[in-house]
């Protein structure tokens, strides 16, 4: 989860769209990249693959019509594993102190915590570099309007209530008033 | 030959309402035939290639109810492709012109644009219900138009089709004065609608019994149209995410504790599962529970929710509740009829979430099951067998190994004499759909025992033509068989061509059919279309007649060729 503040993988703050990082110097977020972009590639070679060969390959996954179930059932009852495109497009605005201009992301691209935090420190990593202090907490801003640590509520709960997201520094954290979800209800 | 005068008659025929009764009865004699054609409300085409709409109109003057099916089963899984056919838009022309005052239409698998959809809504005055099943073509503008023109609407009923949606406001289009919504299933629509004007179409709706709704309509709204509609029988959530620990979600607790004629409950089709504990005191009184739309509950969730449904009959549940979970609904859902288990992942077989172990669990503690649709991982004749002796009431079995050609995986022997048990024991069985590793055997025992067998769906077995002559010649009441990838080849479709008036249709792709026997079957039987589907480059169709054909569909009709047929079709 990603309350405990952001790990410190630093990658170069670009333009470019996330995911398009070419530096060879970090090997983790090379890894990440590589896997997203090899994940990329192998859906659009597969969908070629089956184009192509329209008759059996492979029996398991390649066959058309098989196994036979009902391909509207098939897109909508799967959320992410097919990679499929969810339905709304879940853009919200990302700002972090001291950074120049906010990002945005896609909170429906992101499996979980851990994807969405991996996505932060990429989009943030320059900033988070050459940041004094090392210590940030990311928080986000609720349908309420409340700002919330981000990680306490279900992953699915969090992706429908925000509504922007902060990443905020630890020292200033203290008497900003960012309330836990409990807190929140009062 | 009658006793009675006419009205008599016409009045006894009213008592008979199943469509094959009422077929039956107009075969009696010509006087029978002339007031069961002028009393018949009801009418059901299987294919609507079979006949005309000039000619329904023309037989059924008093038709109030039609309900049509357009593209083959096989259309579900991408094997017929785009725009092959089953436009409804000829039917709705030619029922608006005439005098029908049609009040009814059901479709399925139809090609349904936004122009039918506004004629339809415009031309019959009388209109109360309209069911769209697995249907694509149009838009929520003709939704819009449905809303907007049929004063009397009683029910819409969008399942499963593919519709754009232009965020509209086709749900405002409801006018004030509609009052008399029975039924309302809008959940597969993606897009946004207005929740204030769901709000109030519910609140003047008090007959409403069925609702079921989108992706969009958050928990909150839900607990705000329960609060409206708290008599619903059947109804399908939408988003059902939120903190337990909110003040919307005890208001909806308390709300659904207030909602005891739900029988029905479906969607999730977002969810939260630490909300589904507000769901169990509805759980007691539930006969039909479907989560196959429903990813985000986990096996547990779902053991949990299953073991509140004592009532249960009907189950639609994903295969990660797994084999244990199964065991649970055994003991706790006697009263289950039907169950269907869908893949959670079709195509990682990595993850065995079902196995023949949930399937045997069922069968010993399920005595009332009469309907199967099971997609597992894996199968063994042992299991099979067991089923069999556990239950004889099937009437739909339908088994899905998820690797086609599977074998028994503790023996290594094909499922012959599994599948050879299931159709021995279940007398009553109308539908079949066999998976795994298949020799001729199986078929044998298919063409020996299953002969109540309607529907037969085939892929990836057999060894030869007997596989599929067996069938032909041992299943009299068959009336669909679909076959794909096996090597059923000319010998077998040719032995026996009068079977085929018999039937409603035959499918064969990626067999062993060549053109020339096609040519050959539509030739000597003139009341059957032999369609050809050939997709690939060969759109010239060269005229050898031992090319391999891909696709052949072929169905009896009353009306010769159809006009409608795409360029990649050949009609023989």
């Amino acid at each position: 989860m990603g309350k405990e503040g952001l790990g410190l993988e630093i990658t170069e703050l670009r333009l470019g769209l996330p995911g398009a990082d070419s530096d060879s110097s970090h090997r983790c977020n090379v890894m990440i990249d590589k896997n997203e972009k090899k994940r990329a590639f192998s859906e659009i070679s597969e969908d070629d693959v089956e184009e192509g060969n329209r008759k059996k390959t492979t029996i398991k996954n390649q066959v058309v019509g098989w196994p036979p179930v009902c391909s509207y059932w098939k897109k909508n009852s799967f959320s992410d594993k097919d990679g499929s495109v969810k339905a709304s497009k879940m853009y919200v605005k990302v700002c972090m102190d001291g950074a120049p201009f906010l990002r945005k992301i896609d909170l429906g691209m992101h499996e979980g915590y851990p994807h969405l935090a991996k996505a932060l420190e990429k989009l943030f990593g320059e900033a988070l570099r050459n940041a004094e202090s090392c210590e940030f907490v990311p928080i986000y801003e609720d349908k309420d309007g409340d700002w919330m640590l981000v990680g306490d509520v279900p992953w699915e709960m969090f992706m429908e209530s925000c509504k922007r997201l902060r990443i905020m520094k630890r020292a200033d954290a203290k008497g900003f008033g960012v309330l836990t979800s409990k807190e929140a209800l009062y | 030959m009658n006793y009675f005068p006419d009205e008599v008659v016409e009045h006894v025929f009213d008592f008979i309402t199943s469509h094959k009764d009422r077929n039956s009865v107009s075969l009696v004699c010509k006087s029978w035939y002339k007031i069961e054609r002028y009393s018949r409300q009801r009418v059901f085409i299987g294919n609507c290639y079979s006949i005309t709409p000039q000619r329904l109109i023309a037989r059924f003057p008093g038709l109030k109810s039609l309900t049509l099916k357009g593209k083959p089963h096989f259309a579900d899984f991408n094997l017929v492709p785009h725009d092959w056919g089953g436009f409804v838009d000829p039917w709705i022309k030619a029922l608006a012109k005439s005098r029908i005052g049609l009040e009814e239409l059901r479709l399925k698998r139809m090609v349904v644009s936004d122009d039918s959809l506004e004629l339809l809504s415009k031309s019959f005055p009388n209109f109360k219900s309209l069911v769209l099943v697995s249907c694509e073509g149009f838009t929520t503008d003709g939704v819009a138009a449905i809303a907007a023109n049929c004063r009397f609407l009683r029910e819409l009923d969008l399942q499963e089709n593919e519709v754009e949606d232009h965020r509209g406001h086709w749900l405002s289009c409801f006018p004030e004065s509609c009052t008399s919504l029975v039924s309302l299933n809008f959940a597969c629509l993606k897009g946004e609608i207005n929740l204030a004007s769901l709000e109030r179409l519910v609140a003047r709706s008090p007959n409403l019994k069925s609702l079921r709704l989108n992706r969009v309509v958050p928990l909150d709204t839900l607990q705000k149209l329960l609060m409206r509609a708290p008599q619903l029988v059947d109804l399908g959530i939408g988003s059902y995410v939120d903190d337990p620990s909110s003040e919307v979600f005890s208001k909806l607790k308390a709300v659904i504790q207030l909602c005891n004629s739900i029988r029905s409950l479906s969607g999730f089709l977002e969810v939260a599962p630490c909300c589904m504990s507000a769901i169990y005191p509805i759980c007691e009184n539930l006969t039909f529970l479907n989560l196959s739309y429903a990813p985000g509950l986990q096996g547990n969730d779902l053991t949990k929710l299953v073991q509140h449904c004592r009532k249960l009959q009907r189950l639609w549940i994903l295969d990660c509740i797994g084999d244990k979970g199964l065991g649970v609904v055994a003991s706790t859902c006697k009263e289950l009829q039907e169950l269907r288990v869908f893949p959670s992942d079709p195509f990682d077989a990595g993850n065995a979430a079902v196995t023949e172990e949930g399937l045997v669990l069922i069968s010993a503690g399920c005595p009332k099951l009469n309907s199967l649709l099971y997609f597992c991982h894996q199968m063994t004749n042992a299991a099979l067998i067991t089923v069999a002796k556990n239950c004889t009431n099937f009437i739909r079995f339908r088994l899905c190994i998820l690797d086609p050609v599977k074998a028994d995986p503790v023996t290594n022997q094909p499922l012959d004499e599994g599948f050879g048990a299931i159709v021995r024991s279940n007398k009553s069985l109308k539908r079949l759909s066999l998976s795994g590793l298949l020799t001729d055997q199986v078929f044998l025992y298919i063409g020996m025992y299953a002969k109540k067998l309607e529907m037969l769906s085939i892929a990836f077995a057999g060894d030869s033509n007997k596989g599929m002559l067996y069938v032909l010649n041992g299943c009299k009441k068959l009336r669909k068989l679909e076959i794909r990838d096996c090597p059923f080849g000319d010998v077998a479709l040719l032995e026996d061509m009068g079977k085929y008036e018999t039937m409603r249709s035959l499918w064969m792709s990626s067999c062993e059919v060549t053109l020339g026997a096609c040519k050959i079957l539509a030739k000597k039987m003139s009341s059957l279309n032999v369609e050809i589907i050939n997709e690939s480059e060969q759109l010239e169709f060269s005229l050898d007649d031992r090319l391999l054909v891909d696709k052949m569909y072929l169905y009896r009709t009353l009306v010769g060729h159809r006009k409608d047929k795409p360029e990649y079709v050949l009609l023989l």
